[in-house]
């Protein structure tokens, strides 16, 4: 499903280059999960970002369902990433003027669904969210947020999901409950799923582990 | 995204931020912008078509054509093809008997349906009250004016004779149009019907004649048909029109539409202002919504033009919205002003709406679209992380953008390019100005910050840190408070200003042709009868006929009215003095021992080419006069004085045979004190302008009334502009009151804080914007309106309480959501 070749990203700082992320080689299966581990600064988020095709490489390259990602403009990237993609973000990424259904028709009228609204509202419930539609964002607890979250990216039945760090602005029961609606969401979608965590115990629930360290897999 | 898709998509993403109360601040500019210059375009446009109606009332018709001989009948013919109404008169001097009294008089012969504008006025008798009237003279009448009757010592049912034909006197003439036009030449006057002339056997081979006929109707054909006349006039045929006839309307009139367009022309610049703070505000708040939409695979293009398009939609619903309430606020006005004027506007036209529109896509195409081109820029790496941000230089880009849409708005909304100019160069200078001064005293008060209490430290450090940012809110405020102070204090001492330029103790009567041997008689017969004797003035009838030695004809020039006024002769005079109502702009006035000197208007001179230092030479009762021009002066024309395009030097122009003319202001009870002076002095002419200044006044007051009006407009754009600067900081303040209150600061300490802040910003903002009132007040008085303004230095003063109470009044109501957002959701916000 995703296949990255000697993915190396480099950054200026200062008067230097600093290497991010050195020579990455990975193959994620289709429905596989992966958890993506190490401490702060090893790369984890640079990595997701490249897989995604949100950032661009130094050098490398990613194949996405068959698609060479950076063969594609940025606006072409942003088509597949609508097709294929879907997003957790640590910080939620809600936007505050839309509700909370309004959020999760998003990504479909994007692309031009029909039936956005029952779609929507069916992901919502499906959440636990159906008594919460029309509240804004900030009228919604973090959990609340990150279900929201989860009901966005899910709507559009992604390929992969690409989770980072979805737990890291939650208390811990909250995020518990939060991962275990990825996991079943993953499971009943089938998709793959790309898991970005400082949360050992957590990224051990994925099948596969891919631990970063000095921006190389260190196993 | 398909087109129809992408309209949905945007007129969901306009209900969402509408609803979020994203656009209020964005739409209530927009508002106030379109619904201003709408109901300026509106009013403008009846009131001008009234004014030229009401102006026209003194011509008699829309337009007048004069000739020597009878109109041709292809002529008349035109006018009725074209669909326009026409009405003749005869026009001549003839002498009047009364028993053995005898009087010059210019006669005029009317047919029935004269005037076609205005009104003829008249009375029972002498000094009694008159009333309009639609009759003329029956056959057989005759209508005499005032003067004719005290001249002749006759009364309303006696005859007089004129010519070979007895008519009885029907009524007292005291209003007939036209009366205005060309006054330096009139008698006194009576109207017979036109039926009557050829009994009368006045009308010869060779009699000096005038045959006019009048036009009006539809002002389109009424140009159509000038357009039609003027290549086919003969040699002692003319039109007259209100822009050659009367030069006192028309400067008023010119006045009046700078003014209304001034104002109008600042509440839109303070729109723009309001908006691009706005759209700023949204583009910042909108950047990470966009961002995640990057992610969730909206190509850059769709996302700039569903802004657009968003922007396009409010665009389209608020230019309706303003353009409705610009109608309304029009109609308020019309039926207010209606008591004053007890004119009938004609209709609205559509044009007035269209302009309103279009002012606001230049409005939102300026400083709305600039702004949110930004969002084109925002990577989809931003939702991980906030740092890779958007390259914000573009706000200078944006500035710039808007500054050339809000300058070409300028120009067209004041009609004026000087006018637009002098705006625009005070404006931008100011705003420069008040950035440079912010920025320096915002960096020293973060240097003050160390020293005072938490209060005052973090009040201070908060404006010092935001630094730029801080000294672009403060000369927004400023540029706004400018704008208020120019609006009410200036402009009140503008109309003030104004209105002394005509004020309504001007003087209403005109007196020529007095004689030097009667100059001492006429200044004991105004003490006699309680009248304070004028300043006369003498003067001389000349021809100019050479400039620098070089012979000139009306053919040298190309202007119409260039080419009248060198064919004709001029009123010249002499003084000793600069007449008191003068205003010298060039040169010097001379001394005790002038030379061959003369001063000339500026107008004139602009007109005719003349210079400081030219040579002029003057045909005078057959002798050549000549002199160098030694000064320019610049003369009020509706100040109802004697004045003179040209003056000479006493030595130049003294020994010259000289008639004498004055202006003065007759009280009513006065009246039959002037009356006798015509009888005790039959040659003088005395005219009567009263009428014409009485609808000057009432011209005076409607405009001024339409300044203040729209000045509200104006006001409310100054007050969205403070909102919006304000507003700009909000987020940051909300972010920053919330961890402050999480630290354990209370609310009073956050709030005394602000206070700090917002105190040094009003403060500061109404001395630069009192400062910059006072400077811009002058200039625009001086060098566009030809007013005297005197500086209002109570500015100074005002300036900086103004600004301080509204900039906190503004910051309590614009910034309750600082401290009603409880910290936890303010934090959660802040991501």
């Amino acid at each position: 499903m995703i296949e990255a070749r000697g993915l190396t990203k480099r950054v200026r700082s200062g008067e230097s280059m600093l290497t991010i992320l050195h020579d990455v080689h990975l193959a994620v299966q289709p429905a596989e999960a992966i958890g993506v581990v190490g401490a702060s600064g090893s790369g984890k988020t640079t990595l997701l970002s490249l897989l995604a095709g949100l950032d661009t490489p130094s050098a490398g390259s990613v194949r996405l369902d068959g698609t060479e990602l950076f063969a594609l403009d940025e606006d072409a990237r942003a088509a597949l990433r609508g097709q294929l993609i879907g997003f957790v973000f640590q910080s939620f990424q809600l936007l505050p003027a839309l509700t909370a259904l309004e959020n999760v028709m998003l990504p479909l009228e994007l692309s031009e669904s029909p039936d956005a609204r029952p779609m929507a509202l069916e992901m919502l419930e499906r959440v636990g969210l159906s008594e919460r539609t029309h509240h804004y964002p900030k009228y919604l607890s973090g959990g609340e947020q990150q279900r929201v979250a989860l009901a966005r990216a899910f709507v559009t039945r992604p390929k992969v999901l690409f989770a980072d760090e979805p737990t890291g602005s939650l208390d811990a029961a909250t995020g518990a409950g939060v991962i275990e609606l990825i996991f079943e969401l993953n499971a009943h979608f089938g998709a793959t799923l790309v898991l970005v965590t400082h949360d050992e115990p957590l990224a051990a629930r994925c099948t596969r582990l891919v631990r970063l360290a000095g921006g190389r897999i260190a196993g | 995204m398909h087109f129809a898709h992408l309209v949905r998509f945007s007129a969901s993403l306009l209900a969402r931020d509408f609803r979020a109360g994203e656009l209020r601040v964005l739409a209530a500019a927009l508002l106030v912008a379109v619904a201003a210059a709408t109901s300026v375009a509106f009013f403008a446009d009846r009131l001008k078509q009234t004014f030229s109606r009401e102006a026209h009332q003194l011509l008699g018709g829309d337009l007048l054509l004069i000739s020597e001989k009878p109109w041709p009948r292809e002529v008349p013919g035109e006018l009725a093809r074209r669909g326009l109404r026409s009405a003749t008169s005869v026009s001549f001097i003839s002498m009047v008997r009364a028993g053995e009294a005898g009087q010059l008089a210019r006669v005029k012969a009317v047919e029935a349906g004269y005037p076609l504008r205005g009104t003829l006025r008249i009375a029972s008798a002498l000094n009694r009250a008159d009333a309009p009237t639609k009759e003329t003279p029956n056959p057989g009448v005759v209508w005499l004016d005032e003067r004719l009757m005290s001249a002749l010592g006759t009364t309303v049912g006696e005859r007089v004779q004129l010519g070979e034909l007895t008519l009885a006197i029907g009524a007292v003439l005291t209003l007939e149009p036209e009366r205005g036009a060309g006054f330096m030449n009139l008698a006194p006057r009576l109207l017979i019907n036109a039926a009557d002339l050829p009994a009368t056997g006045l009308i010869q081979t060779g009699s000096r004649v005038s045959y006019r006929l009048y036009a009006a109707g539809d002002p389109a054909a009424v140009s159509g048909f000038e357009r039609w006349i003027q290549p086919r006039l003969a040699r002692g045929q003319s039109v007259e029109t209100l822009e050659n006839a009367r030069p006192e309307v028309r400067v008023l009139l010119e006045r009046a539409e700078q003014f209304l367009g001034l104002i109008a022309a600042l509440a839109m610049v303070l729109a723009g202002i309001a908006i691009a703070f706005a759209t700023r505000r949204f583009v910042e708040r909108h950047l990470d919504g966009c961002a995640v939409m990057r992610c969730l695979g909206a190509a850059q293009r769709t996302l700039v033009l569903a802004y657009v398009l968003e922007f396009v939609l409010l665009g389209a619903v608020v230019f309706a919205g303003g353009c409705l309430v610009g109608w309304i606020a029009h109609q308020a006005l019309v039926h207010w002003l209606g008591q004053l004027a007890a004119v009938a506007l004609p209709a609205p036209t559509l044009v007035p709406a269209l302009q309103g529109f279009l002012i606001g896509v230049v409005l939102l195409l300026g400083f709305a679209v600039p702004p949110l081109l930004q969002i084109r820029d925002v990577p989809a790496l931003r939702v991980i992380r906030r740092e890779s941000r958007p390259p914000r230089a573009s706000a200078l880009l944006t500035y710039a953008t808007g500054m050339i849409a809000a300058s070409v708005l300028l120009v067209w909304q004041a009609g004026d390019v000087k006018l637009g100019g002098w705006v625009i160069v005070s404006f931008s200078g100011a705003g420069l100005a008040f950035f440079a001064v912010s920025l320096l005293l915002v960096r020293a008060a973060g240097g003050l910050a160390s020293r005072g209490g938490v209060v005052l430290r973090y009040g201070l450090a908060s404006l010092s840190r935001r630094g730029s940012s801080s000294a672009l809110q403060i000369a927004s405020l400023a540029l706004g408070l400018t704008a208020i102070l120019l609006l009410t204090v200036t402009r009140a001492d503008l109309i003030a200003a104004w209105r002394r330029a005509s004020p309504p103790d001007a003087p209403n009567r005109f007196v020529f042709n007095i004689q030097p041997d009667q100059l001492a008689g006429v200044q004991e017969h105004f003490r006699e009868h309680g009248i304070v004797p004028p300043e006369v003035y003498p003067m001389v009838r000349g021809r100019l006929v050479a400039v620098n030695g070089q012979a000139i004809s009306g053919a040298d020039y190309e202007s119409e009215r260039t080419r009248r006024l060198v064919e004709r002769e001029f009123n010249l005079s002499w003084t000793e003095a600069l007449p008191a109502h003068n205003q010298l702009v060039a040169g010097t006035w001379w001394g005790a021992n002038p030379g061959a000197e003369f001063s000339v208007e500026q107008g004139i001179a602009r007109r005719l080419g003349l210079a400081l230092g030219d040579t002029l030479t003057y045909a005078v009762a057959g002798e050549t006069l000549i002199g160098r021009i030694t000064s320019v002066r610049k003369l009020q024309w509706d100040s109802m004085r004697v004045n003179f395009f040209v003056i000479a030097s006493p030595e130049l122009l003294s020994r010259y045979p000289a008639s004498y003319a004055t202006s003065l202001r007759v009280a009513p009870e006065h009246e039959a004190g002037l009356n006798e002076l015509t009888r005790r002095f039959p040659s003088l002419t005395v005219v009567d302008v009263s009428a014409m200044l009485r609808q000057l006044q009432t011209i005076l007051d409607q405009v001024i009334a339409a300044v203040q009006f729209v000045f509200l407009f104006a006001l409310a754009a100054g007050l969205i502009v403070l909102y919006a600067a304000l507003g700009a900081t909000e987020d940051e303040r909300r972010r920053e009151a919330a961890l402050l209150r999480a630290l354990g600061a209370r609310a009073r300490q956050v709030r005394a804080a602000h206070r700090v802040e917002f105190l040094f910003m009003g403060l500061l903002a109404g001395a630069l914007g009192s400062a910059a009132a006072l400077a811009i007040g002058s200039v625009l008085a001086f060098e566009v309106f030809q007013l005297n303004l005197e500086p209002n230095y109570w500015l100074a003063l005002l300036g900086p309480l103004v600004g301080a109470c509204l900039v906190m009044l503004n910051a309590r109501i614009g910034l309750r959501s600082v401290f009603s957002t409880p910290p936890s959701v303010a934090l959660r916000e802040a991501g």
